[in-house]
C-alpha cells in the first residue's frame, strides 16, 4: 500500500468509528464524554505538529485553548442573557451597569466564531516572533510556555467581575439558538467536534507530508544547519506554533458547548501538561498517535478517577515519564516496529563506489 | 573584485583572540587550503565568514559585504559550508536532504504542497555524489563517507559559489579521498573553494594555493612548494631548530 492509500484508509476507518460505531454503541452520557475527549484530541494533533515534528515542547497550550474557549463562552453567555442584558455573573459579582468594552464585539456571532481561532493564532504569532527570533528553545521554551499558562489563569481569576474568576463562565444553556439540554442537540455537538477533529487531522497530514513538513523536521534536528542553507528557522517554527495554537483555540471553542463550562482550572498549568501527556503516550511525531493518546489518557483519567480519585495524579506522572524515557516514539512507534518486522526484506543494494566525477559535472 | 576578500579580520572570545587580524584573498576558481596547528583559528575564520561568530574587520564575496549579516542572509549570497562532523538531517532521506538544500528561494505557499517530481538540480547532484541508489534511505543510515558527499551534494544544489569545507576527507578511505579531491577540482571550475585540512598528503595533491595559519594569524601563503620551503612554516610544524 502506498502511504497515500494507507492514509486515506485510515481516515475512512476513523470516520466510520466516529460517525457510525461510537454513536450506535455509546449512550448519551458516554457520547458526551467522548466529545470532550475529542476536543483534547484536537489540541493534541496541534501539539504533535509543534512538538513531534517541530521540537517545540508546547507546555502552555492551555492559553490558546482558553482563548478559544472564553471567546466562544462569552458569546454564548451574551446570547443566553438576551439583548441588552448582562450575563448573570456580572450582576452577581461585578455590580456592573454596562457591558465591559472588550465584551461588546462578542455579541456578534461571526466575530466570536472567528475570534475563537484567530485570536489564539494572533497571540501565538506575536509570542512566537519574540520567542523564536531570540532563539529561545528547548527547556527554556517549555518553561516559558508553562509560565504563560500560569499567568493567564491567574489573570482570569483576578478579574472576577468581568471573567467569572475561579468559577469561569458556567451554565451555558444555548448554542446559536439550539438548547444544549436537548440530547439531540448534544449529539449534534458531538458530530461537529468529530468533523473538526477529522479536518484538523487532514490539515496536519498535508502539512507533515509537504515540503514544509520536511523542512520542519530538518529545523527540529538541525536548526543551525538549516540557517546555513538560507532559511530562517524562526519562521519555519512560527508556522507550526501558530497552527497548533489555532487548533487549541478551536478545541477550546468546541469544548464549551460540549461540556457547558470554561474556567481557569481547565486551562492552567495542570491541563496544559495533561494535553502533552496524551501526545507523549500516543507518539508525538506521528499523525494519529497524539489524538489516540489524548483520547486514551482522558478516558483513563475518567475511569480511574471514578474508582480511586487520588491515584490518578501519580499515574499521570508515570504516564509522562515512562514513554519519554523508554518509548520516545510512543504507542505509534510500536505499530511501525511491527510493520517493519513484517516487511523485513533484504536492504536495497548500496552504491559503494566513490562519487562520480564527470566532465562538466556540477 | 570577484572571489573572497578578507581584511584585518578579528574574532575575540572573552578576551581570547581566536583570530587576530587575518588578511586573505581567494580569487574566483581557486582551491585554497587553509592549514595550521590545532587552535590556529581556521574553523573560527570560517565561522566568522559565515556569520556564526561576531567579528570585526572586512569580509566581502563578489563585492558583497558579509560581516554583520545574519547567517541565513549570508547563505543566500551563495556561501555554503560543511562541518567537521557531517551535519545532515538524519531523520530525512537523501532526497529530502537535497531537496531542502535546493529550496530557500521557493515561495512560502509552494512549500505547503508535496514534492511531485525530483528537481533537475537535485537529480544531477545525486548523480555527481553517487547517492542516486540510496535516495530514499534515511541520511542517518549512510556510511560516514556518504554523509560527507551528501553534504557536498547539498552545497551543489544550494548553488553555493563559495564553498567552505571543514575537513571534508576526515575519516575517509584512500579511494574516497581521491574521488573527493577530483570532485573539488571539478567544482572549482565555476566556484571558489576553501578547504580546512590536516591531511598533508591530500593537500599536496589537490591544493592550488595554501594559507598557513598560526595563533590566529596568517603565517605564510603561496603554492604548496613555496609554503613547504618557508622556514617559518617548518618551525611551527616541526619545532625550533629543525631544518
Amino acid at each position: 500500500m502506498s502511504p497515500r492509500v494507507r492514509a486515506l484508509a485510515g481516515f475512512g476507518i476513523t470516520a466510520v468509528l466516529l460517525f457510525a460505531v461510537a454513536p450506535l454503541l455509546l449512550g448519551d452520557f458516554r457520547l458526551g464524554l467522548l466529545a470532550k475527549y475529542l476536543c483534547f484530541a484536537i489540541v493534541a494533533v496541534g501539539i504533535g505538529l509543534a512538538w513531534g515534528r517541530g521540537g517545540m515542547l508546547a507546555l502552555g497550550q492551555g492559553v490558546f485553548f482558553g482563548l478559544g474557549g472564553y471567546a466562544m463562552a462569552m458569546h454564548l453567555k451574551l446570547a443566553d442573557a438576551g439583548p441588552g442584558n448582562l450575563p448573570d455573573f456580572m450582576t452577581l459579582y461585578g455590580q456592573l451597569d454596562a457591558l465591559p468594552w472588550w465584551w461588546v464585539p462578542f455579541q456578534n456571532p461571526i466575530f466570536a466564531l472567528l475570534a475563537t481561532v484567530l485570536l489564539p493564532m494572533t497571540v501565538a504569532l506575536l509570542l512566537g516572533l519574540l520567542i523564536f527570533r531570540r532563539r529561545v528553545r528547548g527547556a527554556y521554551f517549555a518553561i516559558l510556555s508553562q509560565a504563560l499558562a500560569a499567568a493567564f489563569a491567574i489573570l482570569l481569576i483576578g478579574q472576577q467581575g468581568t471573567t467569572g474568576g475561579t468559577n469561569g463562565l458556567t451554565d451555558i444553556r444555548g448554542f446559536f439558538g439550539y438548547d444544549l439540554n436537548d440530547p439531540v442537540n448534544r449529539r449534534m455537538i458531538y458530530f461537529i467536534v468529530a468533523v473538526a477533529l477529522l479536518a484538523m487531522l487532514g490539515i496536519t497530514w498535508q502539512l507533515m507530508r509537504s515540503r514544509y513538513g520536511e523542512l520542519l523536521v530538518a529545523v527540529r534536528d538541525g536548526e543551525e544547519r538549516v540557517r546555513f542553507l538560507g532559511y530562517d528557522p524562526a519562521n519555519v517554527k512560527l508556522v507550526a506554533y501558530v497552527v497548533a495554537a489555532g487548533m487549541a483555540g478551536l478545541a477550546g471553542a468546541l469544548f464549551v458547548p460540549a461540556v457547558g463550562i470554561i474556567s481557569p482550572a481547565l486551562i492552567g498549568v495542570v491541563p496544559s501538561i495533561e494535553f502533552v501527556i496524551g501526545v507523549a503516550v500516543g507518539g508525538r511525531a506521528s499523525l494519529a498517535g497524539p489524538a489516540l493518546g489524548a483520547i486514551a489518557v482522558a478516558w483513563a483519567k475518567t475511569a480511574l478517577s471514578e474508582r480511586v480519585p487520588s491515584a490518578w495524579t501519580y499515574f499521570e506522572g508515570l504516564l509522562f515519564v515512562l514513554p519519554i524515557v523508554f518509548l520516545p516514539g510512543g504507542i505509534a512507534s510500536l505499530v511501525s516496529l511491527v510493520r517493519r518486522r513484517r516487511a523485513a526484506a533484504p536492504p536495497p543494494a548500496v552504491d559503494q563506489r566513490p562519487p562520480l566525477v564527470r566532465e562538466g559535472a556540477a | 573584485m570577484t572571489g573572497l576578500s578578507v581584511r584585518d579580520l578579528r574574532v575575540v572570545f572573552d578576551g581570547f583572540v581566536a583570530v587576530g587580524g587575518v588578511d586573505l584573498e581567494v580569487p574566483e576558481g581557486d582551491v585554497r587550503f587553509v592549514i595550521g596547528p590545532n587552535g590556529a583559528g581556521k574553523t573560527t575564520l570560517v565561522d566568522a565568514i559565515t556569520g556564526l561568530v561576531r567579528a570585526t574587520g572586512h569580509v566581502a564575496f563578489d563585492g558583497q559585504d558579509l560581516l554583520g549579516r545574519k547567517v541565513h542572509r549570508i547563505a543566500r549570497l551563495g556561501i555554503g559550508r560543511t562541518f567537521q562532523t557531517a551535519a545532515v538531517f538524519e531523520e530525512l532521506t537523501v532526497l529530502q536532504n537535497l531537496d531542502i538544500a535546493a529550496g530557500w528561494s521557493r515561495k512560502p505557499w509552494s512549500l505547503l504542497r508535496t514534492r511531485r517530481s525530483i528537481p533537475a538540480e537535485v537529480e544531477k547532484a545525486m548523480e555527481t555524489v553517487r547517492l542516486s541508489a540510496v535516495r530514499d534511505q534515511l541520511a542517518g543510515t549512510l556510511a560516514h563517507g556518504q554523509k560527507q558527499w551528501l553534504e557536498i551534494g547539498m552545497l551543489l544544489v544550494q548553488d553555493a559559489r563559495l564553498l567552505l569545507l571543514d575537513e571534508p576527507v576526515a575519516g575517509m578511505s584512500q579511494s574516497e579521498r581521491d574521488a573527493t579531491g577530483d570532485l573539488l577540482g571539478e567544482l572549482s571550475r565555476d566556484r571558489t573553494v576553501l578547504v580546512i585540512e590536516h591531511d598533508m598528503d591530500f593537500l599536496r595533491r589537490y591544493a592550488r594555493t595554501v594559507t598557513v595559519m598560526h595563533a590566529g594569524k596568517v603565517l605564510s601563503e603561496g603554492s604548496v612548494t613555496e609554503v613547504q620551503a618557508d622556514p617559518r612554516v617548518q618551525e611551527v610544524y616541526l619545532g625550533r631548530g629543525a631544518s
